[in-house]
């Protein structure tokens, strides 16, 4: 537990800290206020923004551009339906299932790790597509059919909704504080130094392979987390849907729009893309075919995001890391 | 069982041109077009619309779309990815997500979802077969394809090894600014690749429309393929890959022996088989395990040199 | 009559570093020019700048009097510069045939064809059909040099001639390189003083980018050449043409 030398933290960092602290307070008291609707959309958006800090952690910080995390995503939700059949409590089964999860993510680093670039991205993605394949000849998920956690009707709605809403809520903050504690010790240096040049890093005694698995099972198990969540407030596990590739373009889309590397980047992205989500979402498929068309033209003109215009305009990146850490 | 043995190497010949154009990205531009897949779907979609709605004839809709896929290839590579290769490897890959989400529902928007085929359209070519001795029937259309793909790949082998063009595209490959020492215009090359590429992805997918249902979500499942293909083959040859296609091929269709749901698995579990045994072979020629050392020395002097 | 490749103020940079400083030079028609000077000093970045592959940042290049600064590598190669780069950078899985042909496809139409290449360097004919990966150090740089001279260029910049190299291959080569003089503007890049004192007709130092010392090899001194060559005083200074 050796934290890395860190500089001071600047004012305006604070502030935002502190006003983050104040806003989850009020979100908190939120479901005694507003409406079940309001409770449910929500609950969507917090599992938005831990797939975005999860993926950044991943491909942002790391490197590892992965268009696979939908394996966990599924994998999360799957655990759960088989732990709840098997006659467990469902809301506790959550974070059993990211745990479950995790232990399938530690095998899969052995060999997933040792791709690069866009070796990896596809190898990851068939490695979900493998995952999906196995999972649907599981006769409870009855192949395409899938089936629903009906163990959760059990629950009154309105007392299922606050549960959910309300470790939702945790679990976004734990995330979200734990990614930043994370990255401020030896381990956050050490990824972005492998990101920037993996062959330089190894050469200066960083054990690449080890700081690789470590942010590999952490971004997995964050993202089975949210996945199990999903589940739980979707009620119906559909292969196809748990295990899709969207999620992967989503994570993309919302990492990249905020700003990919940068701490706030992915939470402002899973708001934009939240309200992108609320506003366009009607128009369908034109409205995901406009989500591929800006994803483009970010990663071509804006590559360092909505935080990039931040910069350009000569000011801090709140919340930097790579300023905290003297990089 | 003989019978699937056939079907699988006919199939092969598909997955092989659907193979080739990733192939050439990634051997000559240097990165794995993510969009590929979807690429061909617009092929398919593409020629189909001709056919359908503008009422052109099989052949003429094939040609025509071959050369709008290749037009379609030179100008993203000159107005997308070349802009995108500048920016390191993560552009690249976010680019073509970016661009299969794109197409993927762009298409459905303006094609709608409802599963179409060229099948119709083709007269009885799409169910007419050939009795070999032993009562095995050979579909006609099948042979027709995979004598394609084998023509088409021939005839991009002979383009590559003996033409000018081919030398600039291998040069380019090996070592793109030693090729400008040379005269040779690397960005020109690499649109003209990047032409052919999609072009093959155009003629997949056309072979797609005629040979079974095409949906606008078809294109992730042909990357996946394609990669497999490429990957089981070796990447870097043409015979390689016309080899991986038809094991991919012969694999699934083996696979579909048991029950259709392990059909693509199956293909699935090879891929990463193969990848695994390769990346096996160079960790193990890493630790210095004498005998895939010395073979690694003797064949492949830069794998043994790659460090941990 | 206007000179060959005429150098103007170049200034070359690798991130905020600078590695030519303002050089100016002036090389005439089927001028046998040297280039030394330490590692580092610049002369890479130089030959690299001259044929298109490195950015000039500042300045100017002209090539027989036309403004040559902004066109890409292989551009110039048409326009008669070519380079044969340091580390020889042959393409190892194609056969030397081949890497001579692309050359002479893609360069300019003359007197240099792959039967005068091999008249010039007797030792490619044996290797042609053989993959240029698999060749010694004087093998691949004697490939290097015919892929520049196939292309008919009227500058050929020859990065580290003798570098790696056995004396015997270097004592073949350079016999080959002579029979080059009087045929086309040489600018070699070598770090054997005495090669290079026997070899030009005139000698060039440059020392951390900028241009020491400027004469021939009759008029200079190894002790004023090795003074510059460490940067040690500043030698008189070069009259900019």
């Amino acid at each position: 537990m050796t934290p890395a030398q860190t500089l001071p933290m600047a004012a305006s960092d604070r502030w935002l800290i502190g006003l983050a602290c104040v806003g989850v307070l009020l979100l908190a008291t939120l479901p005694w206020l507003g409406s079940a609707l309001i409770v449910d959309k929500l609950i969507y958006l917090f599992i938005l923004v831990m797939f975005a800090v999860m993926w950044n952690l991943l491909a942002g910080y790391a490197g590892l551009v992965s268009v696979g995390q939908q394996a966990f995503i599924g994998l999360g939700g799957y655990a759960l339906i088989r732990l709840v059949d098997a006659g467990f409590p469902p809301f506790p089964m959550i974070l059993a299932a990211a745990v479950l999860t995790g232990v399938v993510a530690w095998a899969l680093s052995w060999f997933v790790l040792r791709m690069k670039a866009g070796e990896f991205a596809i190898a990851t993605w068939v490695i979900a597509e493998t995952i999906r394949s196995i999972v649907m000849f599981d006769p409870i998920v009855q192949g395409e059919t899938g089936t629903s956690l009906l163990a959760l009707n059990a629950y009154d709605p309105d007392l299922r909704r606050m549960v959910l809403y309300l470790m939702a809520l945790t679990m976004m903050v734990v995330m979200v504080w734990g990614t930043w504690v994370l990255l401020q010790r030896r381990i956050g240096a050490e990824s972005q130094a492998i990101r920037d040049d993996e062959d330089a890093a190894a050469s200066v005694g960083i054990s690449t392979f080890q700081v690789k698995q470590r942010i590999y099972i952490i971004a997995s198990v964050g993202c089975a987390l949210a996945g199990a969540l999903w589940l739980a407030s979707a009620i119906t596990f559909q292969p196809r849907t748990s295990f899709g590739v969207q999620w992967s373009v989503f994570m993309l889309f919302m990492v990249l729009v905020g700003g990919i590397g940068t701490f706030i980047g992915p939470i402002l992205g899973a708001l934009l893309f939240f309200a992108l989500q609320e506003i366009f979402g009607d128009f369908g498929a034109w409205y995901l075919a406009g989500i591929g068309i800006v994803a483009i033209l970010f990663a071509l003109y804006l590559p360092r995001g909505l935080v990039g215009l931040w910069l350009d305009r000569g000011r801090d990146e709140p919340l930097s890391m790579r300023k905290r850490l003297g990089l | 069982m003989l019978d699937s043995l056939i079907q699988g190497i006919l199939l092969g010949g598909y997955y092989s041109v659907l193979a080739a154009g990733l192939s050439l990205m990634f051997g000559v531009v240097r990165f794995i077009n993510l969009a590929h897949g979807d690429m061909a779907v617009l092929g398919a979609l593409g020629s189909l619309w001709l056919v359908q709605s503008a009422g052109v004839t099989v052949p003429l809709a094939i040609v025509l779309t071959l050369l709008g896929m290749a037009a379609l290839g030179w100008l993203m590579q000159r107005f997308i990815f070349e802009r995108a290769l500048a920016g390191g490897f993560l552009i690249p890959i976010l680019v073509t997500i970016g661009l299969g989400a794109a197409l993927q529902n762009g298409m459905f928007a303006a094609f709608g979802s409802d599963t179409k085929s060229l099948g119709a359209h083709i007269g009885n070519l799409s169910w007419s077969s050939w009795e070999l001795p032993g009562g095995i029937f050979v579909g006609q259309l099948p042979v027709y394809m995979f004598a394609t793909a084998v023509l088409v790949l021939g005839a991009l082998h002979l383009l590559l090894t003996r033409t000018a063009f081919g030398r600039a595209v291998r040069a380019t490959s090996t070592d793109a600014e030693a090729a400008s020492l040379c005269g040779v215009d690397p960005r020109k090359v690499h649109r003209w690749a990047a032409a052919i590429a999609v072009a093959l992805a155009g003629l997949a997918g056309i072979f797609l429309a005629m040979r079974a249902q095409v949906t606008p979500f078809s294109g992730p499942m042909m990357l996946i393929f394609a990669f497999e293909a490429v990957v089981i083959g070796g990447i870097g040859s043409l015979r390689g890959t016309l080899i991986g296609g038809i094991v991919l091929g012969v694999v699934q269709s083996l696979g579909a022996l048991i029950s259709p749901q392990i059909s693509i698995l199956a293909g699935h579990l090879v891929f990463l088989a193969v990848l695994g045994w390769r990346l096996m072979q160079t960790t193990a020629a890493d630790r210095g395990g004498w005998r895939t050392a010395l073979a690694a020395v003797l064949n492949k002097p830069d794998l043994a040199r790659r460090k941990v | 009559m206007t000179a060959a490749l005429t150098l103007t103020d170049l200034v070359g940079r690798h991130g905020q570093l600078q590695a030519i400083k303002g050089l100016s030079l002036t090389i005439a028609a089927n001028e046998v020019l040297a280039v030394i000077g330490a590692n580092g000093a610049g002369k890479t970045t130089l030959m690299r700048m001259i044929a298109g592959l490195h950015p000039v940042a500042e300045g100017g290049i002209l090539l027989h009097g036309s403004p040559v600064t902004k066109m890409p590598a292989h551009e110039r190669v048409k326009a008669g510069i070519a380079l044969s780069p340091e580390g020889r950078r042959l393409f190892g899985d194609m056969t030397v045939a081949e890497n001579l042909m692309i050359a002479a496809e893609n360069g300019r139409k003359g007197d240099w064809t792959l039967a005068t290449v091999c008249d010039a360097f007797p030792q490619l004919t044996p290797l042609l059909g053989r993959l240029a990966g698999g060749l010694s150090g004087g093998q691949r740089q004697a490939v290097a040099i015919g892929r520049a001279l196939i292309a008919n260029p009227s500058v050929i910049l020859l990065d580290e001639v003798s570098l790696g190299l056995s004396p015997a291959a270097v004592e073949g080569l350079y016999s080959s390189l002579a029979g080059l003089k009087g045929k086309v503007t040489l600018i070699v890049v070598e770090q054997d003083l005495t090669r290079a004192m026997g070899f030009a007709s005139r000698l060039i130092c440059i020392a951390e980018g900028v241009l020491e010392l400027d004469g021939t090899p009759a008029t200079l001194t190894r002790q004023q050449i090795t003074d510059a060559y460490f940067g040690i005083h500043k030698a008189e200074e070069p009259s900019h043409a």
